[in-house]
């Protein structure tokens, strides 16, 4: 388990990570979320004792990290991929790791295995493609079987095969009862992956919540419904106190279920041409959520997109204000 | 002990020190070798002026040894080493014992190989080990390379850049210590080169030789401060460890 309360870092005269307090617990996949420049590795780091907290503290299973005696046993950890020696080979690099805490050389090669690296063992990381570098280190933070895994963006820049497997992976490794905490700036990739997740934004706490919670209270379920008569059947929705927009051609309705319109249109023999369950965009209710946190807000265009859409989810979402009708 | 066997596989599996390794040797041997061929009554020969070379060499065991930790800055090992050992001083003090202990082992062999080598070509009786001074001069280099070792070690945990540690440490020796320096004391009437850390380094080999007097790695000066060879060598890896205990405890400072 590793437990953070009020870690705080500073550098100079920006603050990396500002108050934060969070718990990852065992058995389960642990997402930590944040727009890029949100204080994720900063934190990683801390937790890791490379960098000291300002203030604050971060402890696994109770003990500060640099407490730890031969601390390959306890936590494995994945920063950068790329963080090994390009001469060394990557059986050279998980012997020197293995040595440092007393892991037999056995179990260098049973990890090995384990990611699918044996045949390319020998050769230098430095011909390694990324996807290979991350599964090396992988490989490292399994060598000493610990209870709590950290993995800092492990998915970045690896072709979807990758991402399949290293989901897969840190998943398995939750099932086994290990605490897995892997942070991501990508929602949608945390929202299949992690069953818990840390939102933080410019370095503090947004939210702590199960995933399926989040998903939940940050998008809005609607429904989508075209019909030849639809003035009739807004009419028929708008008495029953349900909110209806028009869009691109059809109705969207907030707070119906499917079955409910479907049996409001049959009984009033109102022909339907389709019925469509909508949940509004992850990415769009994280952007809503970290809006105010992002460091490094874009001022072109594409923003100027999305929150137009934003604004659009955010009309419908209200009953009595823009097109809707009550 | 476990340490010192993590720091040994690091430093061999990669190739750097076997590439210095030979470069040293070579030089070493090398110019012993020419130098007992063309000397004279001009260039007299001697235990000492046949570790010509070595002094050379001792630039490449400078570089070896900064590399041997700038590397682990510059591709990041050096957080997975302090993440596996979080006792940062265990881990450093270790690295410094296993680089040492192997360009001691270079300079040592080296020495002895350009001497064997010199005398053979040259066969003059003055080349014979009869002396305490010429036995110091020869395995010497062995101490001497240690020394390099911590040092190099020392600057390239506080610059941890590869670049930036070698070229303060070069510039030093080749620059400051043996231009800049002597200048200096020759303009403003000072003797502050005999003060200087390679200066008392070359000095432990070539000291009471008449052949090299003045002129040898030691350098024009010949009032050293303390009190011969051996008081040279001592200041000289004093200041060597003092820069590797600063170096230590920065590096236990600083965010890794």
């Amino acid at each position: 388990m590793i437990e953070a309360t009020g870690l705080t870092k500073r550098y100079g005269r920006t603050l990396a990570v500002n108050d934060l307090s969070f718990t990852a617990q065992p058995g389960r996949v642990t997402g930590f979320l944040g727009p890029n420049g949100a204080g994720k590795s900063t934190t990683m780091r801390m937790v890791l004792g490379l960098d000291r907290p300002t203030a604050g503290d971060v402890r696994i299973g109770g003990r500060h990290y640099t407490e730890l005696k031969r601390p390959l046993h306890t936590v494995g950890a994945l920063l950068e991929a790329k963080w090994t020696h390009p001469n060394r080979s990557a059986r050279a690099h998980l012997r020197w790791l293995a040595r440092s805490n007393k892991i037999p050389f056995t179990r260098v090669e049973e990890v090995l295995g384990l990611v699918g690296l044996a045949d390319v063992a020998g050769k230098r990381t430095g011909g390694y493609s990324l996807g290979m570098s991350q599964r090396l280190g992988i490989a490292a933070a399994l060598l000493g079987d610990p209870q709590v895994l950290l993995f800092d963006e492990p998915v970045n820049g690896l072709d979807p095969e990758g991402i399949a497997w290293i989901r897969t992976f840190m998943q398995s490794l939750a099932a086994q009862g290990r605490t897995v905490f892997v942070s991501s700036h990508l929602l949608s990739e945390m929202a299949i992956t992690a069953s818990e997740l840390v939102v933080i934004g410019r370095g503090r706490l947004i939210t702590q919540c199960s995933t399926a919670d989040f998903v939940e209270n940050a998008t809005e379920a609607t429904v989508r419904v075209r019909s030849p008569q639809a003035d009739r059947l807004r009419t028929l929705l708008a008495s029953r106190g349900r909110t209806v927009t028009e869009m691109d051609g059809g109705l969207v309705v907030v707070g119906a279920t499917g079955q409910e319109i479907g049996e409001l249109a049959a009984a009033n023999g109102v022909v339907l041409h389709e019925l469509t369950m909508q949940r509004g965009s992850l990415e769009q209710a994280f952007m809503q959520m970290t809006g105010q946190d992002v460091e490094f807000h874009t001022a072109v265009a594409p923003a100027g997109h999305d929150q137009a859409q934003l604004e659009a989810a955010l009309v419908t979402a209200q009953p009595g204000q823009g097109r809707t009708e009550s | 002990m476990s340490l010192l066997a993590v720091e040994r596989i690091k430093l061999f599996s990669t190739r750097s020190p076997w590439w210095c390794t030979a470069l040293v040797l070579t030089i070493g041997v090398g110019l012993g070798a020419l130098i007992s061929a063309v000397s004279s009554a001009d260039f007299p020969i001697s235990v000492p002026v046949t570790q010509a070379g070595l002094g050379l060499g001792s630039f490449i065991a400078l570089v070896l040894a900064a590399i041997a930790i700038t590397s682990e800055y510059r591709f990041g090992t050096i957080r997975a080493t302090f993440t596996a050992v979080p006792n940062r001083t265990a881990v450093l003090v270790a690295k410094t014992v296993v680089v040492a202990v192997l360009l001691g082992l270079v300079g040592l062999v080296t020495a002895f190989a350009a001497w064997g080598v010199a005398y053979l070509i040259n066969g003059s009786p003055i080349l014979a080990l009869d002396t305490t001074g010429e036995w110091r001069a020869v395995a010497g280099e062995g101490l001497l390379y240690a020394g390099y070792a911590i040092i190099a070690i020392g600057v390239g945990l506080l610059v941890r850049q590869t670049a930036g540690a070698i070229a303060l440490l070069l510039v030093w020796a080749l620059v400051v210590e043996t231009i800049v320096v002597p200048i200096l004391d020759a303009a403003l009437k000072l003797s502050t080169s005999r003060w200087l850390p390679f200066a008392n380094a070359g000095n432990f080999i070539t000291a009471g030789d008449a052949a090299t007097t003045g002129q040898g790695r030691g350098g024009a000066v010949t009032d050293y401060p303390f009190g011969g060879p051996w008081g040279s060598l001592g200041y000289f890896m004093a200041i060597a460890v003092a820069v590797l205990v600063i170096g230590i405890v920065v590096a236990h400072r600083r965010d890794a």
